[in-house]
């Protein structure tokens, strides 16, 4: 029973870090600054068909292909803020909502159009295959690594914010836009930077789902429930929120389907609704 | 969304001027009636139009005049359209009274969300509405028993309207009873919107905190609007039900949500029939780009709603307006 | 990456199907599929499978020219496709409705045909009921019980197991594939020792299959959609090593389709799956098919959609030429009845009665053959029908 236990904790863990490098980024923007901006999870998917043509129209290894998909996600976001989304600071938060929605349907389009709608595969390197066994565990390889990575941009994200010049800027921009501007810091060029940042790892998380939950164009829709869910559910603009949150949110959905199968697919939303009804700014919300 | 100070001399006669019919609105509704006369062919894409029309406006009563985003109003919308299914399955099949039966049941459970619902604002509110719809679904699909789960509800057969109006291929009765439905909906919506309650729910929408201040009971108020705005989605749902007679697990679902804050916001908001104007719009181009390429069409409705946030931030019809203004 | 974009631009502007035939007689054909949305991959492989035969076979027939109209319902949505049938029959003026991927579009497209008295192709739509919503409905797929009742029988008395946990996806077709599978097991004698149903979209299958390790049973049947989950749920079982030669693993082809066999790699070996149609199978007409088919479309291997998009058009054409051109729903139906033919998935026919498929149903079994994972066949079992129909 115990042992069953520890492993259902381990994959809802795995499983809620994946969530969780998907969405950090959103929880970030939205709280830095307040564009909802529905089109994170097209970044995913770019992320996901960058490490797919790295891996295997290249044959780049798979190490290699991570930082491309964060990379690509990164420069291509950046560059549609700088254009687009920079004009829609201001407007309000239903306009930002159908243009982002806009660009989904586009990239979505635009994935059909350039790989066809058959499901994306990709061959892990043997090392990141099977499982091993850990205390008389069998833990599956490839879900340890995705921990690992999760806990180191979990250990780089607060590191960075907290001890770091552009860290100390981003949380003065955060916390006091008007003011930040005022002591002469340039703004914009932070918003693009955390965008970029927010956006990356949106990519990286779409090139890690790959071999979990798959991908086709209909990536940027089908995983914007869940990233919501765990934005709203962990807080805005906060790391530690989007963390826990998510990692909640993955081990209640495995618990809850291996005792209670029954309701299994309802335990996520009843969990968002009670924990959003008694804490509305979310597990971690500030504002 | 600004909206001109009432005299202080006769609030009264100050609505009762604001909710006077205006020429374009007489113009809409003698236009709505050409698809019978010059577009025979367009009636089942015609009365698909209305219904989700009618949708859009129980939208626009709490999201564009009360401010409350929802992200999952399509819960009333299939709980409708199940409650019609059922009811006719069950052996009832007439139209009027099926559609009221449903209308009441999808208000009643709007009532029952509706003390959740006052109770948050902002992303919260929005995710709470989202989560209640994904429930709804989740709840419709695990019930296969009584909905008939993704195969859908079968048996569905529904009388001829009145004993006489017969659902026929055409579309012709179908559409006549979803624009006569719309028609309603929208009467009745300008009533809400243009009385001294409609007020209230503006001040609402642009700051819920001083409402109480000035002894408004605001979550009342809430509750009410998000009530009769359940009830019209469920109705919408009913009439779905009633004119195709199929009834789907996609009558909930978030994608159908979703769209709907879509047209509305393309349409413009807080105006009634933007949500009119942006439902015709989208679906029309949906239609006529779907059948020019099947399979890419969703990137021009992309780019749609793109340009139209660029170009015109107030929608649509929103803009059009404001121009017009400016003109005057 | 430059080829595969000019290749895709070719395919784009192949799509344009001509229209400009007004000096012939045509008879039209509505497709109804979910051209884009969560379902869009089936429509594409089964609208490839209608190219191909157009293809082959030129678009004439009795002296008539083949026109296909094309309509995206976007995902699962019957309201949706009864419009469009409506619209092709009075805008239109089609004389056969075809396509329907999915069994809720069918059934809500079936009223269509049954008032308009058109013949109506059901070239995917895997539920029983389907065939039974209108006179005009013929199906050139297959059904799930039809290869699961079958597959369960064998499952016990071939296949040498007593007792098996079911796992299978919550929806239509997978409570109707885990009552025929069990239906067939348990007449034959066998034991259903736990049976999990999991949610249809379903990103993370951890949980179900710790269950299923927990129950300890002898074998597994799952079914589950084609697309991203049969990989992730084969990866999942072999995690935990509830792969074979430890469990028997049972379940539909679309478990180990081949983007399938490709991610799960060496731990899919051994997984048996029975199908109507199998890619691999050495047949002279198949080999050929699996070729064009190739040729067509990027290298892509054809499934089951497009298996059903090849042989509904055959119905058709056939269709056709026995009624000389006659495109009224009762001819057309009147003529389909009965008939058979071989089709690159083997020999099949249309019950009289049901109007519905009959054909081969193939026991496949992962084996790696010159280095790579294919599904072998291990057994066949002729003329199988649907067995729910006229049993309730």
């Amino acid at each position: 029973m115990i042992s069953q236990l520890a492993i259902v904790l381990f994959d809802g863990f795995a499983f809620g870090m994946l969530l969780f490098v998907l969405s950090v980024g959103l929880s970030v923007t939205l709280g830095l600054m307040n564009f909802i901006n529905l089109a994170h999870g097209a970044f995913g998917m770019l992320g996901g068909y960058v490490a797919v043509t790295a891996m295997r129209g290249l044959g780049w290894p798979f190490l290699a292909a991570l930082p491309a998909a964060f990379l690509a996600a990164a420069g291509i976001s950046v560059l549609l803020e700088r254009t687009l989304f920079r004009r829609l600071y201001k407007s309000g938060e239903l306009n930002q909502v159908l243009f982002t929605i806009g660009v989904v349907f586009v990239a979505a389009a635009l994935a059909t159009y350039a790989f066809g709608t058959v499901q994306q595969v990709i061959q892990l390197p043997a090392w990141l295959r099977g499982s091993v066994e850990v205390a008389g565990l069998r833990l599956g390889t490839y879900r340890i690594f995705i921990i690992a990575v999760a806990l180191a941009i979990t250990g780089l994200l607060v590191f960075g914010l907290e001890r770091t010049r552009l860290g100390a800027r981003i949380r003065a921009a955060v916390d006091n836009q008007r003011v930040a501007q005022g002591l002469g810091l340039d703004v914009e060029k932070i918003f693009a930077v955390t965008f970029a940042l927010g956006s990356g790892l949106a990519g990286l998380g779409g090139a890690l789902a790959i071999e979990i939950v798959g991908l086709d164009p209909s990536f940027g829709f089908h995983y914007l429930v869940y990233v919501l869910i765990v934005v709203s559910v962990g807080g805005l603009g906060s790391v530690a929120g989007s963390f826990f949150g998510a990692a909640l949110l993955g081990i209640c959905d495995v618990a809850g389907k291996y005792f209670v199968p029954e309701i299994g697919s309802f335990l996520i939303y009843l969990l968002l609704v009670a924990i959003l009804f008694v804490r509305p700014l979310g597990l971690f919300g500030k504002r | 969304m600004t909206v001109e100070a009432p005299t202080l001399a006769d609030p009264h006669d100050w609505l009762r001027r604001r909710s006077r019919w205006s020429v374009f609105e007489i113009a809409f509704w003698v236009a709505s009636l050409l698809p019978f006369f010059l577009f025979q062919t367009y009636l089942p894409l015609a009365s698909q139009i209305a219904i989700t029309a009618l949708f859009a406006v129980s939208v626009d009563l709490v999201l564009g005049y009360a401010g409350v985003v929802t992200l999952g109003h399509a819960m009333f919308f299939g709980l409708g359209a199940y409650s019609a299914g059922l009811i006719s399955k069950a052996g009832w099949g007439e139209p009027l009274t099926g559609l009221i039966i449903a209308g009441l049941f999808a208000g009643l459970v709007g009532y029952i969300a509706s003390f959740i619902i006052v109770r948050v604002q902002h992303l919260a509110l929005i995710m709470i509405t989202l989560g209640f719809c994904l429930l709804t679904y989740e709840l419709a699909n695990s019930m296969s028993w009584l909905t008939g789960g993704t195969d859908g509800l079968q048996g569905v057969e529904t009388w001829p309207i009145l004993g006489v109006f017969r659902f026929d291929l055409w579309g012709y009765a179908a559409y006549g009873y979803a624009l006569a439905a719309l028609f309603l909906g929208l009467v009745l919506s300008r009533r809400i919107v243009h009385s001294s309650f409609g007020l209230s729910l503006r001040g609402i929408r642009e700051n819920v905190r001083r409402m109480p201040a000035i002894g408004s009971d605001y979550r009342g108020h809430l509750q009410k609007i998000y009530t009769i705005s359940a009830v019209m989605a469920g109705c919408a749902g009913a009439l779905l039900t009633q004119t195709t007679d199929t009834v789907s697990l996609d009558t909930l679902s978030f994608q159908r949500s979703a769209d709907v804050v879509v047209m509305l916001v393309l349409g413009g908001t807080g105006r009634l029939y933007g949500a009119v104007v942006g439902t015709i719009i989208f679906m029309v181009a949906r239609d006529q780009l779907s059948d020019m390429n099947p399979q890419y069409w969703y990137f021009w409705i992309g780019l749609l709603l793109m340009v139209v946030v660029l170009l015109m931030p107030r929608g649509i019809l929103g803009s059009l307006a404001q121009l017009a203004r400016r003109r005057d | 990456m430059l080829t595969r974009t000019a290749a895709a631009m070719a395919l784009v502007l192949g799509l344009g199907w001509s229209s400009s035939a007004f000096a012939q007689e045509t008879v039209k054909i509505g497709v109804i599929l979910p051209y884009s949305g969560p379902f869009a991959d089936a429509a594409n492989q089964l609208e490839a499978g209608i190219k191909l035969y157009m293809q082959q076979n030129g678009d004439e027939v009795a002296g008539k020219k083949i026109e296909i109209i094309r309509k995206d319902t976007g995902g699962p949505a019957p309201d949706v496709a009864k419009r469009l049938a409506q619209e092709l029959v009075v805008r239109d003026q089609v004389d056969i409705l075809a396509g329907f991927a999915l069994t809720p579009e069918a059934l809500g497209a079936a009223d269509v045909s049954a008032e308009a008295q058109k013949l109506m192709v059901v070239m995917n739509a895997a539920t029983s009921v389907v065939t039974e919503k209108s006179p005009y409905i013929v199906r050139t797929s297959v059904t799930i019980p039809q290869v699961n009742y079958a597959f369960g029988k064998w499952a016990f008395e071939q296949g040498g197991v007593k007792e098996v946990y079911t796992l299978v996806s919550d929806y239509g077709p997978g409570h109707d594939a885990q009552s025929s599978f069990s239906k067939g097991f348990t007449e034959a004698g066998g034991k259903i020792v736990g049976a999990d149903k999991t949610p249809v979209a379903n990103p993370d299958f951890s949980a179900f299959v710790q269950r299923v390790k927990d129950a300890n049973p002898e074998a597994v049947y799952v079914f589950i959609p084609g697309g991203a989950q049969p990989a992730a749920l084969g990866k999942a079982l072999a995690d935990r090593g509830l792969t074979p030669p430890n469990v028997k693993l049972f379940g539909q082809g679309e478990l180990t389709h081949p983007e399938a066999l490709e991610s799960m790699g060496e731990t899919a070996k051994g997984i048996i799956t029975t199908y109507h149609y199998t890619l691999e199978r050495d047949d002279p007409l198949n080999n050929e098919y699996v070729k064009s088919y190739r040729e067509a479309n990027n290298g892509r291997s054809p499934d089951l959609f497009s298996i059903g998009g090849y042989d509904g058009m055959h119905l058709i054409y056939e269709s056709l030429k026995k009624t000389n051109g006659d495109t009224g729903g009762d001819a057309l139906i009147e003529a389909a009845k009965g008939m058979s033919w071989t089709s690159p998935r083997g020999p099949m026919s249309i019950d009289p009665e049901t109007r519905d498929v009959v054909q081969t149903v193939y026991i496949r079994e992962v084996k790696e053959v010159d280095g790579k994972l294919q599904n072998v066949i291990i057994h066949e079992i002729p003329d199988v029908k649907d067995p729910l129909h006229g049993a309730k």
